[in-house]
């Protein structure tokens, strides 16, 4: 019997000791990333199994424990966000291994590869790291891969890339004065050590608040979203999903992590609040531009800064007492919305792919080629929007019954207007497919199934999410730091 | 050591001011340098400031340096390839219109 340590050890060096292998050997990209890909896939469902058989655990890398050592730590939280990165890896894996290379350039395609794994192993990274300062390195990693893949689409999306690697290297800047603090005042890195000393005084605030302005600015939340759409508009769409769905969501892990754990006892009313507010107007400001893009790329681009608004609503209706309900409940829509988000990225790409615009009023007529991507558009719209049985009705329910136990009818206001905008912007979109329109030049062309199945396959996965709620519940209460 | 201490705060300051106002792409990213050696010199006072001296920032410090220095690298890759491509469009427009030549 394998001891569940392994789990983490593969997570984190096969990815890495992958992207070594595709960049020496770019021929053998498409093999060795599928395959690394598959046994990442397994991996992080093993991990997850094994929380939910014998609760969270910490373990230090080489045996050597805090402060000097490395240590991870893995809990539910950490488990279920693995298992959405190796989904929506290896679905963006195979999107782009199937997609036309004659027709969608990439420049420097032999760097994809590469990047791709080296982001996926980051993000691995960033979810296992115990401590203030691997984060920080973590979260560099993710950045350096991220604006690499970017730039990859050449053009316009070279800018974009580096108004992105702007925001998050600041991010990254301001988050590591507020580390500075932390460790001068307490001469501890580890999230549960800081756990236990972290008091309510002067330099813990200012750092917490430095910390805070840093994720903020990386997770896009209203109004630090200026770099969002047009970076994950214009990226190639296996990227724009792995984006969306993972990278944003690592941002918001950190925040609930430290918000949950070192930096609980300062989370009062006046702070809850102030972050539910950023959170109503980011699912209000997101929806409203979403509703009125024109590209199908964009209006998901800007729904990511919408959906992510939810996410935040955990603080406010946390402070007001529903700390299970809530917390819960944001963590499923995020783990929902990922899934869910990498699929409508992917089947967009399929469909600009099959329609060669992307513009909303060119994508009707026939749609011969198209109709599993606009299938997997509308599974993923529907738990976007909050369905039953989806992965997102779920989340959504348990925000608004948190928002109703505590009497906060203002954040379930917020909820209900925000689902209203994310119907209408999404059903905009599946109009678009059932308009008459005019053929483009060249006609239809046949695109690999490969393209529609990958976002199917991820859409079908945050539906069910919906139906495995009961053991989703159970692995989020496995040592979230909050349970109680 | 509070010579040091504000020394990191004006270098803080300094930088911050350098990337919200700096025009030049190269700018930016220097500002943003500066930023980030304010903050290891944060450490590094911190290092020196604890009772007995602390070798954790430094190591804090010297795998910040490594972090930096590749990021820069990236940034500076990246403003390369805009630049080349800006040069590109303005060589285009100095050569007018295409078509006109034949």
């Amino acid at each position: 019997m394998i001891p569940e340590t392994t789990g983490p050890v593969v997570l984190f060096s096969l990815p890495l000791a992958a992207a070594i292998v595709v960049f020496i050997r770019p021929r053998w990209s498409v093999p060795v990333t599928l395959g690394s890909g598959g046994i990442l896939l397994a991996t992080a469902l093993w991990v997850v199994v094994a929380v939910l058989r014998q609760g969270p655990w910490r373990q230090d890398i080489g045996g050597w424990t805090a402060p000097l050592g490395i240590g991870w730590t893995v809990d539910g939280l950490s488990a279920a966000l693995l298992l959405l990165n190796a989904s929506v890896g290896l679905a963006g894996a195979v999107f782009h291994a199937a997609r036309p290379a004659a027709r969608t350039p990439v420049r420097d395609p032999r760097f994809f590869w590469p990047l791709w794994l080296f982001l996926w192993g980051g993000l691995n990274a960033l979810f296992l790291a115990a401590d203030l300062f691997n984060i920080y390195v973590a979260l560099e990693f993710v950045s350096i891969a991220s604006v690499g893949l970017i730039g990859l689409a050449g053009g316009s999306a070279q800018a974009a890339a580096w108004r992105y690697l702007l925001a998050t290297l600041l991010g990254s800047t301001i988050y590591l004065l507020g580390v500075a603090l932390l460790y001068g005042r307490y001469a501890a890195l580890d999230v549960a050590l800081l756990a236990e000393s972290v008091e309510p005084e002067l330099v813990t605030v200012v750092a917490a608040a430095l910390m805070t302005l840093g994720l903020l600015l990386k997770a896009a939340v209203f109004p630090l979203h200026f770099w969002l759409p047009a970076a994950h508009g214009r990226a190639p769409p296996a990227v724009s999903a792995v984006l969306s769905a993972v990278v944003i969501a690592a941002a918001y892990y950190l925040l609930v992590r430290l918000w949950f754990g070192p930096f609980a006892p300062l989370l009062g009313p006046g702070v809850a609040t102030l972050l539910g507010l950023l959170g109503a107007a980011a699912v209000l400001w997101g929806g409203l531009q979403a509703l009125l893009q024109r590209h199908l790329k964009m209006l998901i681009a800007y729904s990511t800064v919408s959906q992510l608004g939810y996410g935040l609503l955990v603080f406010p209706l946390a402070a007001a007492g529903a700390v299970q309900l809530a917390w819960t409940g944001a963590v499923m829509l995020v783990v929902a919305h990922g899934l869910a988000k990498a699929a409508l990225f992917l089947a967009a790409g399929a469909i600009v792919l099959r329609h060669g615009i992307g513009r909303l009023e060119a994508l009707g007529g026939d749609q011969q080629g198209a109709v599993v991507a606009w299938v997997a558009f509308a599974i993923a719209s529907a738990s976007l929007v909050g369905l039953p049985p989806t992965g997102g009705f779920v989340g959504k329910w348990w925000l608004a019954q948190a928002a109703l136990a505590t009497g906060g009818y203002f954040w379930l206001a917020v909820l209900m207007l925000g689902t209203a905008f994310t119907a209408g912007y999404l059903w905009r979109a599946l109009q678009a497919a059932m308009r008459p329109g005019w053929e483009t030049e060249g006609g239809f062309q046949a695109l690999s199934p490969a393209l529609g199945l990958s976002a199917l396959g991820l859409a079908l996965g945050s539906a069910a999410l919906g139906l495995a709620a009961p053991i989703a519940a159970r692995l989020l209460d496995a040592g979230s730091g909050v349970v109680g | 050591m509070t010579v040091y201490l504000s020394l990191s705060g004006v270098l803080f300051l300094i930088g911050l001011h350098g990337f919200f106002t700096a025009r030049s792409l190269l700018r930016r990213l220097l500002a943003l340098n500066v930023l980030t050696t304010a903050v290891f010199l944060l450490f590094v006072v911190l290092a020196r400031l604890a009772e007995p001296l602390d070798p954790v920032p430094h190591a804090i410090v010297l795998t910040g340096i490594v972090v930096t220095v590749s990021t820069t690298a990236v940034a500076l890759a990246l403003v390369v390839r805009i630049a080349g491509r800006v040069r590109d469009e303005d060589d285009d427009a100095a050569a007018g219109p295409r078509g006109d030549a034949g």
